[in-house]
């Protein structure tokens, strides 16, 4: 699906967009296939949101150029919007309506009715919210009204921005089904987040993007695999004298701090039979390569979710 | 497109009437003005001079048909005397044959000319006509103002031009600064909805909320209390409000496309509006200025709303006195339109 065709529903190529000096896109080319689930990673100010932006046809880029169902997206072409859906980063309400009637009004501008517009709150969770006024509500249920908003209309391409930035982890993995179900009925999703973990579970293909470009673009195992690390196992400090656990099979380094001792190794299977014979499998943990080193690796930067 | 339309504007009437400030400055507080000010100048101008009189002839009965004065008999001289030293009458006049005396209280000057000019003048006059020759000068007396323009004729248009203006130049500019602050513009321009829909539905809103405040004011003063009567042409005031709407609509969408919060967006229109109510005739008859101040006010938007209303609500005013306000107030919305829309942007930045 990484191949870019005639049949993408999104086709990026070498947008570009600075302001002042800043270069907050800086040469980005992707494509998204119909019905893909597409992620972009990146720290804050990695340009995530400008590139959304140019593609929605909100931002005009400074060179480059976007097909968006086969469209130009800028500028706006009305015949267009009706089939993408946007959530954009910071929420966008009317002054003084509910939960309803905010996403009764989204409906209407796509002629949509109110039926469908309360299956939709129902569908991110929010029916009991349905007659709190926009600023009543706390700053999850203010995100998952937002994505509404960008549901009710049921359309073929769907792009969310941070979408699960705010919600607790129960509403999390509810938006995790809702985004599976879009999905599962051929819809396109292009989505940025924070959550690594997240987007491993979720995405088809990443990018990860920092100061304005693409570092790198794949499938979350093709990524994970690519880095090529070892598998680190874990157990707690002093089960194991370090010198003892260098000798082990398969051990290629060994390091130790105040909780713990790590074994890397690239032959994990011989290492923890060695260490069931021993009878030191308490506390034991494997933890093997995720998204999360790739990111690091990548970015060279600490994580801020 | 139509039921973006009706949801736009039911959005917009929803924001507008759960905001209990903005309801506040939209109805009451242009009534308040309209009832303080009613009540306090309602028999200003309208109470008659008395003037107390002893016995009978010519004279007298001839003040009594002038209708400037209301005539008070007395029985006996004393007793009118110590009425006029009371302070409770400026003057007594006494007739007894062919002399007529009046004895006036000096304290309140301004009064005290009046009786004597009148008792003097329709002494004179009697003298004349007594002559039996005609009189060398004529003099003759026309009033130029309207009999029934009592305070409330005048502060009913300028209190309703007030009260629209700034409902709709506040409400404009909010509704744009604050569409354009929490991003709903940038969400709406996501939305196959045309720039001209989200326009003419707040134009809509605002036409109707101008609508519903001059129904109110109007009818208020209508009452009894404050006796509003309307002129025959009262519809053709019609016109003339529904273009001072436009103006003031576009003169709010300058300043919301100028302004980037709701702080500066109210400072903004308060500085448009206050100055002008002012200056146009709003609480006090435009006439009483100086005549440079009155020329100056030809500039503004609410002087003309404010006359184009007040001639055919209260002076019964013909068609053809339609043409100066609208033509000033539509040049005004086309002017200020242009000017709003190459300013206007649909984010911060
Ligand atoms: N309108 C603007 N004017 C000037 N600079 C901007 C503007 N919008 C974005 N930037 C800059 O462009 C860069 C990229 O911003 P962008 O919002 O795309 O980042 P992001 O990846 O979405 O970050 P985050 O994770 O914090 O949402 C940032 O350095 C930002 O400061
Ligand atoms: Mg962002």
């Amino acid at each position: 699906m990484t191949e870019t065709g005639a049949g993408d529903a999104i086709v990026v190529g070498d947008i570009r967009k600075s302001y002042g000096d800043l270069h907050a896109v800086d040469g980005v080319s992707f494509a998204v296939g119909h019905g893909e689930f597409f992620g972009i990673l990146g720290p804050n100010g990695a340009g995530k949101t400008t590139t959304l932006e140019i593609i929605e046809g909100l931002r005009e880029p400074d060179s480059g150029s976007v097909r968006l169902l086969g469209h130009n997206p800028f500028p706006r072409d009305t015949a267009l919007l009706p089939r993408i859906g946007v959530q954009l980063q910071a929420s966008a309400f009317f002054d003084k309506l509910t939960a309803r009637e905010q996403l009764e009004t989204f409906a209407a501008l796509y002629g949509v009715g109110a039926e469908r517009a309360r299956e939709t709150l129902e569908l991110v969770g929010l029916a009991d919210k349905a007659d709190t006024r926009e600023d009543k509500l706390s700053g999850g249920q203010r995100q998952r009204l937002s994505i509404a908003c960008a549901l009710v209309h049921d359309p073929d391409i769907v792009f969310l921005d941070e979408p699960t930035a705010a919600l607790d982890p129960q509403a999390r993995r509810n938006l995790w089904d809702v985004l599976r179900a879009i999905r599962a009925r051929g819809k396109t999703i292009v989505y940025t987040t924070h959550y690594l973990d997240e987007a491993e579970i979720l995405c088809d293909r990443v990018a990860i993007m920092d100061q304005g470009r693409i570092l790198a673009m794949d499938t979350p195992a093709a990524l994970v695999r690519g880095l090529d690390a070892p598998t680190r196992i874990i157990l707690e400090r002093g089960s194991l004298p370090a010198e003892a656990a260098a000798a082990l099979p398969g051990a290629d380094e060994v390091t130790e701090d105040e909780q713990s001792l790590t074994i890397s190794s690239r032959t994990p299977a011989p290492l923890l039979a060695a260490l069931a014979e021993r009878g030191t499998l308490d506390g034991l943990q494997v933890r093997t390569a995720t998204l999360e080193d790739v990111f690091l690796q990548l970015t060279g930067r600490e994580y801020r979710a | 497109m139509k039921g973006a339309f009706k949801s736009l504007s039911a959005a917009m009437v929803k924001g507008f009437l759960r905001d209990k400030a903005t309801l506040f400055f939209s109805f009451v507080f242009p009534l308040m003005f309209l009832v303080i000010f009613g009540l306090l100048f309602r028999d200003a101008g309208a109470e008659k001079i008395k003037i107390g009189a002893v016995g009978d002839g010519p004279v007298i009965a001839a003040l009594e048909q002038t209708g400037a004065v209301e005539v008070q008999r007395f029985g006996s001289v004393d007793e009118g005397v110590a009425k006029v030293r009371d302070g409770d009458l400026p003057g007594l006049v006494e007739a007894t044959g062919d002399k007529v005396l009046l004895r006036f209280a000096a304290s309140d000057q301004a009064q005290a000319g009046t009786v004597r000019g009148l008792v003097a003048g329709v002494t004179q006059q009697l003298n004349v006509t007594a002559s039996g020759q005609p009189p060398k000068y004529e003099f003759d007396a026309e009033q130029v103002e309207d009999a029934s323009l009592k305070p409330i004729q005048f502060l009913t248009p300028g209190i309703l031009s007030w009260g629209i203006a700034i409902t709709a130049v506040f409400g404009a500019s909010l509704t744009l600064v604050n569409w354009r602050r929490k991003q709903v513009l940038r969400r709406l321009r996501l939305a196959p909805v045309s720039p001209t829909t989200i326009l003419t539905s707040r134009i809509l809103v605002t036409i109707g909320v101008a609508l519903t405040q001059a129904l109110i004011f109007v009818g208020v003063a209508l009452l009894p209390v404050f006796g509003l009567t309307l002129s025959g042409t009262w519809w053709l005031a019609i016109p003339v409000f529904l273009c001072g709407v436009l103006a003031f609509f576009t003169i709010g969408m300058l300043v919301g496309a100028l302004c980037k919060t709701e702080e500066a967006a109210t400072g903004a229109a308060n500085i448009v509006v206050l100055p002008m109510s002012f200056l146009s005739g709003t609480f006090f008859p435009i006439d009483l200025a100086p005549p440079w101040l009155q020329a100056a006010s030809k500039a503004l938007p609410l002087r003309h709303m404010n006359d184009g209303i007040t001639d055919f609500l209260v002076r019964g005013k013909g068609p053809e006195a339609l043409l100066v306000p609208c033509g000033v107030l539509i040049a005004f919305t086309l002017v200020v339109g242009f000017v709003a829309a190459k300013v206007f942007t649909w984010e911060d930045n």
